[in-house]
């Protein structure tokens, strides 16, 4: 198939009638082709490639040492373990979550599944200010539960707390939503089988569910991680921007951006630029496992 | 035990039902739920006059127009731009392809700030593209439409792929034999096929772009009623310690963006449909 259409698609060598009309039946004009590549390439180069470029551009402009400095200094370095926290908090309460929402809506059928999707999926549409916000509401002086928290000399917002509560929010579907299409489309059987071979629940998951769902879940904690790392609007109104305490890495890139510390700045920037990166590779790498894997299970089971 | 026997359809072998509900609607409800509708209970106790005031003053009346309006023309440009990337993604082959596709998902990676100082950097008067432009577009409302245009970049391409991966040859091949154009083919019977999923595309873009936060600041310049957009001013209302004002904005905000949920989940069932699943 791949074949003919090559050879359609390729001008004909001997400029014959009838195969030029083959030609631009079912494929467009070569130079249509390459005008829809060129506009692709140039939009793409315009929105995607220059904006990644100058990010390492302006981290080097001032020489590595400057670089180094700036990554390395007291406050970038609460700022990447404060990162390193929230992330490492949020990620772990997302997985489990994801995996039990997962696992009593691919596997069961019950009443209110599609609004509970819904609702999974609620966090994705709400604005990160409005995600800082309404922890703000609850936990703030003036919130809820504002006076208690004071009486009990406990802090939420404007502290770590905050920050992790916020962090989990925004991340909360990403790992739920990676799992459940993937094992709603690998059905039941297998998990029916061990049960009547006697397995019990935790060796039903541990034996059949996860190998078969490994590489999905890999997926969503990578995504999820990367949200977490990177995410500015809800942190910033929770935190509270105290240096060296409450800074998590991008809100210290905008306060060295605003104190005009561009190289500083597109320094810790290139950190997160990195960590971008190399979230994409290893989706790469992981969807293409996903996919082998639905497709052997696919044979399986025809 | 409750959960299983209240909620479930079907009785089924597998264990695990209750505790997995269970702990997916506590989590779900401590998280998202209660902490979403202190939002709604806080303006419920604000008067209607008082609601009114907070939410439709000139200022917040200006930042609506330039949140919507540069949102719906960035998810326009990604749905004109994004189509023709998604074309040449799937039917083209060329050199540096797979890792130009794996590359479209920068924005979903790039954390907002970084994409926020880049595209000022860039823009900006004697930046890599600013100098070559003969107006502004750093701290202007263009800049808010340019970095919006970046952070939607990846929806339509994405909802577009699948459904363009999945268009048969042979109604293309029908429509060729029947003597319409390359062109005819495709304005007649390719964009129908794919037009529930780019307006699904171009709707995920336009939700993304009116809540968007971080880009968008570094590049916008934040002037009152000409460059400042809605989540702004909900945080400088919230730095001015004026909650109820900026959950009022916050609830507006957030209606609008379940109606949209709406709209797009209703797109979604669309698509299905006209893909015949």
């Amino acid at each position: 198939m791949s074949a003919t259409a090559q050879t359609l698609s390729a001008p004909p060598a001997r400029a014959g009638v009838a195969p030029r009309r083959i030609a631009t039946a079912t494929t467009e004009p070569v130079w249509v082709k390459w005008l829809l590549i060129a506009v692709a390439l140039g939009f793409l180069t315009l929105f995607l490639f220059v904006p990644l470029a100058i990010v390492f551009a302006e981290a080097f402009k001032k020489g590595a040492q400057v670089y180094l400095a700036a990554i390395t200094e007291a406050d970038a370095l609460s700022a990447i373990k404060l990162t390193l926290i929230a992330a490492g908090i949020a990620v772990p309460m997302n997985l489990v979550f994801g995996v039990a929402a997962a696992w009593c809506i691919a596997k069961f059928e019950f009443r209110g599944k599609n609004l509970l999707l819904t609702l999974i999926d609620l966090p994705f549409s709400v604005s990160p200010v409005i995600s800082g916000l309404i922890y703000v509401l609850v936990f703030g002086l003036q919130g809820w539960f504002g006076e208690w928290l004071r009486d009990h000399d406990l802090k939420i917002i404007f502290a770590v707390p905050g920050i992790v509560l916020a962090t989990v929010f925004v991340t909360f579907p990403f790992v739920a939503r990676e799992l459940i299409p993937l094992m709603q489309a690998q059905g039941t059987e297998q998990e029916e089988a061990a049960r009547v071979l006697g397995a019990n629940g935790w060796q039903i998951f541990r034996r059949v569910t996860l190998p078969n769902i490994k590489w999905a879940l890999l997926y969503g904690v990578i995504l999820c991680n990367a949200r977490a790392m990177g995410e500015f609007g809800a942190v910033s109104v929770v935190s509270g921007h105290i240096r060296g305490q409450t800074n998590t890495m991008p809100l210290h890139i905008e306060i060295l951006y605003n104190e005009y510390q561009f190289a500083a700045a597109f320094a810790v920037a290139s950190l997160l630029a990195g960590l971008a990166l190399v979230t994409l590779v290893l989706k790469f790498i992981v969807e293409r496992r996903v996919k082998s894997q639905l497709a052997v299970q696919g044979d399986r089971s025809e | 035990m409750l959960l299983s026997r209240t909620l479930l359809k079907r009785h089924s072998v597998l264990p695990g039902f209750d505790l997995a509900l269970g702990f997916t609607l506590l989590y779900l409800g401590f998280v998202v739920l209660i902490p979403l509708s202190a939002a709604f209970l806080k303006t419920f106790t604000m008067t209607w006059p008082a609601f009114w005031d907070a939410v439709a003053t000139p200022r917040v009346l200006a930042s609506y127009r330039l949140t919507f309006g540069a949102s719906f023309g960035a998810a326009l440009l990604n749905a004109f731009f994004g189509l023709i990337v998604c074309w040449v993604l799937v039917r083209y082959d060329f050199p540096g392809k797979r890792l130009i596709d794996a590359l479209v998902d920068l924005p979903f990676a790039l954390p907002t700030a970084v994409a926020g100082i880049a595209l000022t950097a860039l823009y900006a008067k004697n930046g890599w593209i600013g100098q070559f432009l003969p107006f502004k577009v750093s701290f202007t409302p263009l800049g808010v439409f340019v970095a919006l245009t970046f952070i939607g970049l990846p929806f339509v391409v994405r909802t577009l792929q699948p459904v363009l991966e999945d268009l048969h040859k042979e109604i293309e091949e029908a429509a060729a034999t029947l003597g319409a154009s390359r062109w005819q083919t495709f304005a007649k019977v390719i964009f129908p096929i794919l037009t529930p999923a780019l307006l699904t595309g171009f709707a995920l873009a336009f939700a993304r772009a009116l809540g968007e936060y971080g880009s968008v600041i570094f590049i916008a310049g934040n002037m009152p009623m000409v460059s400042e957009i809605t989540p702004l001013l909900i945080i400088t209302k919230l730095e001015q310690y004026d909650y109820q004002g900026a959950t009022a904005i916050a609830v507006v905000m957030l209606v609008s963006a379940f109606v949209l949920l709406l709209a797009i989940n209703a797109l979604q069932a669309w698509t299905r449909a006209r893909q015949g699943r």
